[in-house]
């Protein structure tokens, strides 16, 4: 197997980066989930905003920036759904990238507070969950999906990651049990998370034991479609303060779209390119970091991450997974909420629940899910599984701002 | 090692049958370059004219260098399995209906990644040959297959499901008492079929050899068939039409003959009868029968072979009406295939250059013989193609058609 | 004013002492014509398309488009069919006086000896033979030749091909100048598919029926049935062919005016 490294498998340093000074994240809102829905996306991002609004304690009107992401949305576009919520931001985006855009819009919304394009900036996720929603949105995902992937079984995701995760356990040696241990936990976590669909615990032997889907996959690694919605303001350190609100600080974001494309098959993502990027900007070491919440559709992602985020080397996540704990009070507190694995996937707006949570374990407001004195936290995004691989990754180093008590 | 498939038990009548479903359509215009080759049996990606980059899916542009000059080019078509995954549930109903299913990643000697359905035989991390096949919904696809020939292979399910292999199936030959309609009818019974029904339009005409074929296998059974009689064509599909899996209509009517050299059209419209209309009421009366048999088990109606002429592309003036009688039907063809393709039966033409046969007498070689045109058929059908060349005239005549069509006319009208 | 024969005539027909016989073959598709060498032009076989049966194509009626040569099925021959005859007066089916439609018939019951032999040609001796029998054939009069071949399995017994070609009852060379001579008959008639024999061509002239009687402008009727029904004298015969300009031939409806015993 041809292995060349490419010429850009680390990104320039990023010496010349401005940092994220003033700029605070706050309001972590989820709208419950629902494994089916009736409603429209529509629905639940109006719902997810109002919540904001509610929160933030603001007007409507004070909320002059906006960012969408939403699979479901359509034939609507950020554009559309402004008009159908009543609002007239003077900054709109609307980033299709799944489970990055929670990073992603982050990174969008600081910039345009920094600069000052917009005040305050509601970033919402959500999507609606019909019975036939994950059919119809799978089978018209991309273009190269449609002409080089859904034919070949029509089985969505769990096919592409099935082969990805079958070559990423022949040569970089995690197990079942492995990617178990990961999943066990993740239920234990969920089980403090009253917005968790999953409730009831999970047993390595349950997984071990589950039916498979598509070989190596089986049951527990499949997240569940849902309908759900996810939001967070972005707005000045200053603002938040005078509004009395909880927040955190941004040290430090990355995100690369099609890194590697002369990988056979995935067994990387972005973040190899872009991880010392990460971490120096931020002035901070993966040691230092308190929790990790990652972008979870399978467990193969989430040994991925931990490998190109840094937090061990390639071909020793088994080391790594065998060396810690990964529960709220473990070795390594990660997804902390449940991850999409037990909470569900809640189309686009499961590409906010790590943030989402993260915001609330940065600003002490994560209830029974809640790490003891959490100060910095990472949150990855993956997304865009496009032919064989996901496209697109992201990442962000959060550190506490005001807690709860603190801000108010 | 592929399990050989067994002869399909006989039919439970009071089961309902089951109902076509057709694998995802929808492709790219540029993707629709796969499904061209697919068609013509031939292995090919983008190429670009400037880097030389194969790139796989198909693009717009060169992925690499962003050239605009890409061109579909044969390409190596080996490569390593790199990984593979068993489908054992899908998002779609006919994939449902069959799994599980194979798929896997193959790095290709030629550069990319992709993507295919993956034969039983072949082990992971093993090298594999690619070969692009039409699914049932007519589309390109990817199979992966072992790299040499393993027992059997044919009959593995998925590979059957791209092929219309006459292995266990029945066939009707339309007519069974021409040179080529027995040659058809010897080679679909070598190829396994399990039964072939001759046509035979002119019960009353003696000829020995049909006899002594029709007397040499019980698997054949005559059949009274004149495809210039709707009434004969309605007979037979009301009596056989639910058996019929593949249908080879070897019906032709060849007479010399341009305009000019001629005071009517009665020859014209003979050929017309036999070779447009007799196809079209071929169709009416068994097309509907084979389309709810689409899906109906391991032999499932599954093709209609319609022998046409390379002359369908170019007139040969010397033979003017049965030219033309030639590309009406080859466009009736092209509607037919749309209209069958909702059901998956394939439609397969085949393109032979002159035929060793009585009304050939006079065309000097090379001239293909019966049986090697039905040879040609046979395979065809077990490669799943479309069209089908036969004999080097015309393979000669399609390329030179491709080069200058103007050239080819003036050439064959000398 | 009406005609006393003509009144006489109906009610014989309607009290049934003079019957109808339909001579005529259904018209099918798988009526099998006659067959000549593939190099020669073909006469269509009858062909029938629907055009609509009380459906979408048509709602409140039901009709067919056919196609068909003017000699398939139970047909007349008009003298301009053969070459001999091309330069005969009102020699076309759209020409011949239509006095020349009705005509009694004579018939000869030759089935016995085609039943032996398939290739059996009718002579003059067989005809005196008759005629000694059955009375003198009067003036212009049809010879209707009964071989039983309408009951033979079609389309193989009837056209009976050998790799020579077919073989079929017809009259011999001789018989037929002598009855277009001798007894001045109007036209002659078979059960097979031609009016000559199947080994015809053999003959000296080939297909002495077809030359002799439209060289005489005379008639030909073939492909007929139920001849065994029929008098060997005192039929009166139906055979009007369709208006055909410059027509050879036509498809028609034969009918026999035949007396009960
Ligand atoms: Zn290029």
């Amino acid at each position: 197997m041809s292995m060349v490294a490419s010429a850009a498998t680390r990104a320039a340093p990023a010496g010349k980066r401005r940092g994220y000074d003033g700029v605070a994240v706050t309001v972590p809102v989820t709208i419950p989930y629902v494994r089916y829905s009736t409603r429209s996306a529509h629905w639940w991002l109006g719902r997810a905003l109002a919540e904001l609004i509610r929160g933030a304690g603001i007007a409507k009107g004070e909320v002059d920036g906006v960012c969408v992401s939403s699979f479901t949305l359509g034939p609507d576009t950020a554009v559309g759904l402004m008009q159908h919520l009543g609002m007239s931001p003077r900054w709109l985006d609307h980033i299709p990238m799944g489970g990055a855009s929670g990073v992603v819009a982050l990174r969008r919304a600081a910039r345009a507070v920094q600069a000052g394009d917009a005040e305050v900036i509601a970033c919402i996720a959500g999507d609606t969950n019909h019975v036939d929603s994950f059919r119809n949105t799978v089978s018209q995902f991309s273009r190269f999906a449609q002409d080089a992937v859904y034919p070949y079984g029509a089985g969505g995701p769990n096919a592409s990651f099935a082969l990805l995760t079958d070559y990423y356990m022949k040569h970089y040696g995690a197990s079942r049990e492995d990617f178990g241990k990961l999943c066990v936990a993740q239920r234990d976590n969920a089980l403090k998370n009253p917005h968790a669909l999953m409730k009831k615990p999970l047993t390595l032997q349950q997984y071990l034991d589950a039916r498979p889907i598509t070989d190596p996959i089986h049951l527990f690694d499949c997240v569940m479609p849902c309908a759900g919605a996810e939001g967070y303001l972005v707005m000045s350190e200053e603002r938040a303060r005078a509004l009395k609100l909880p927040y955190a600080r941004v040290r430090s974001t990355i995100e690369r779209h099609n890194a590697f494309p002369e990988d056979p098959i995935q067994f990387r993502g972005g973040w190899a390119m872009d991880k010392d990027a990460l971490f120096d900007h931020a002035g901070v070491a993966p040691a230092d970091v308190d929790f990790l919440e990652t972008y979870d559709d399978y467990p193969v992602i989430n040994a991925m991450q931990f490998e190109d985020l840094g937090f061990c080397a390639k071909g020793e996540v088994a080391g790594f997974i065998r060396a810690n704990e990964f529960t709220i009070d473990g070795s390594f507190p990660f997804n902390t909420s449940g991850g999409q694995l037990s909470v569900g996937q809640a189309g686009a707006a499961g590409g906010y629940l790590g943030f989402v949570q993260a915001l609330r374990q940065l600003t002490g407001s994560a209830g029974r899910t809640q790490v003891k004195d959490a100060k910095i936290g990472v949150v990855s995004g993956f997304g865009m599984i496009n032919y064989d691989r996901g496209l697109c990754s992201g990442a962000a180093i959060l550190e506490r701002g005001a807690t709860q008590g603190e801000a108010a | 090692m592929t399990e050989p498939l067994v002869k399909p038990k006989k039919k439970n009548p009071v089961l309902r049958t089951r109902l076509a479903t057709l694998p995802p359509v929808p492709r790219s215009r540029s993707a629709l370059g796969l499904t061209r080759a697919a068609a013509e049996g031939v292995f090919e990606m983008q190429v670009c004219a400037d880097c030389g980059t194969v790139q796989y899916p198909p693009r717009e542009v060169c992925g690499s260098c962003l050239s605009e000059h890409v061109a579909w080019k044969p390409v190596d078509n080996r490569g390593e399995l790199i990984a593979t995954t068993t489908l054992r549930h899908s998002n779609d109903l006919y994939f449902r209906e069959r799994l599980p299913w194979r798929v896997g990643t193959v790095k290709m000697a030629a550069g990319p990644s992709v993507v295919a359905h993956v034969h039983e035989d072949c082990a992971e991390g093993g090298t594999v040959r690619l070969t692009l096949k039409l699914d049932r919904s007519g589309q390109a696809v990817l199979h992966a297959l072992p790299e040499k020939d393993t027992p059997n292979m044919n009959d593995a399910p998925q590979l059957r499901e791209s092929t219309c292999d006459p292995k266990f199936r029945r066939v009707l030959v339309t007519d069974g008492k021409s040179a080529t309609g027995m040659a058809v009818a010897r080679a679909m019974l070598e190829a396994g079929a399990n039964a072939v029904f001759l046509g035979d339009a002119s019960t009353w005409k003696t000829v020995p050899a049909f006899d002594k074929l029709v007397a040499s296998d019980p698997r054949l059974q005559v059949v009274e068939l004149d495809v210039t009689d709707t009434d004969s064509v309605d007979r037979l599909a009301a009596s056989i039409g639910g058996k019929v899996e593949i249908l080879v209509n070897t019906a032709d009517y060849l007479r010399d003959g341009g305009i000019l050299n001629r005071k009517d059209v009665n020859l014209a419209r003979d050929a017309m009868e036999v070779n447009v209309l007799g196809l079209m009421r071929l169709a009416q009366a068994f097309g509907p029968g084979m389309c709810f048999r689409a899906a109906d088990g391991s032999n499932n109606a599954v093709a209609w072979v319609n022998i046409l002429s390379i002359h369908a592309h170019a007139a040969l003036p010397a033979r003017g009406a049965w030219s033309a009688s030639k590309a009406a039907a080859l466009s009736l063809s092209q509607t037919l295939r749309a209209e069958l393709r909702g059901a998956g039966v394939r439609v397969m033409n085949v393109f032979p250059g002159p035929v060793d046969e009585e009304w050939e007498q006079l065309t000097p070689p090379p001239k293909i013989a019966p049986s090697g045109l039905a040879k040609a058929i046979v395979k065809g059908l077990q490669d799943g193609v479309e069209d089908v060349y036969v004999g080097d005239i015309a393979e000669e005549l399609r390329t030179r058609l491709r080069e200058n069509h103007k050239a080819v006319e003036r050439e064959l009208g000398q | 004013m009406s005609n006393p024969v003509l009144t006489q005539f109906m009610a014989e027909l309607l009290s049934g002492r003079v019957k109808l016989v339909d001579l005529t073959q259904t018209l099918t598709p798988e009526f099998p014509i006659i067959q000549l060498p593939p190099e020669f032009g073909q006469a269509w076989p009858f062909r029938i398309e629907e055009i609509s049966r009380y459906d979408e194509r048509g709602p409140a009626w039901y009709w067919n488009n056919f196609s068909m040569s003017e000699h398939t099925g139970t047909h007349f021959d008009a003298p301009i069919h053969w070459i001999s005859g091309k330069d005969q007066p009102d020699n076309a089916v759209d020409s011949i006086p239509v006095e020349n439609f009705i005509a009694s018939a004579c018939v000869i019951d030759v089935s016995a000896e085609c039943a032996e032999n398939p290739d059996f040609l009718l002579t003059v001796e067989y005809v005196k033979a008759w005629e000694q029998k059955h009375g003198r054939i009067p003036e212009r009069a049809w010879v209707l030749m009964r071989t039983d071949w309408s009951k033979r399995a079609m389309p193989r017994e009837y056209l009976n091909m050998a790799e020579d070609g077919a073989h079929s009852p017809g009259p011999d060379a001789e018989v037929v100048p002598w009855l277009i001579q001798e007894r001045n008959v109007h036209g002659f008639g078979t059960e097979s598919v031609g009016t000559d024999a199947g080994q015809a061509h053999h003959l000296n002239p080939p297909y002495p029926c077809h030359y002799f009687m439209h060289g005489n402008n005379r008639y030909g009727l073939q492909c007929l049935t139920n001849l065994d029904l029929l008098p060997p004298q005192g039929a009166v015969i139906f055979a009007a062919p369709l208006k055909i300009r410059n027509g050879s031939g036509s498809p028609l409806r034969v009918l026999a005016l035949t007396p009960t015993v």
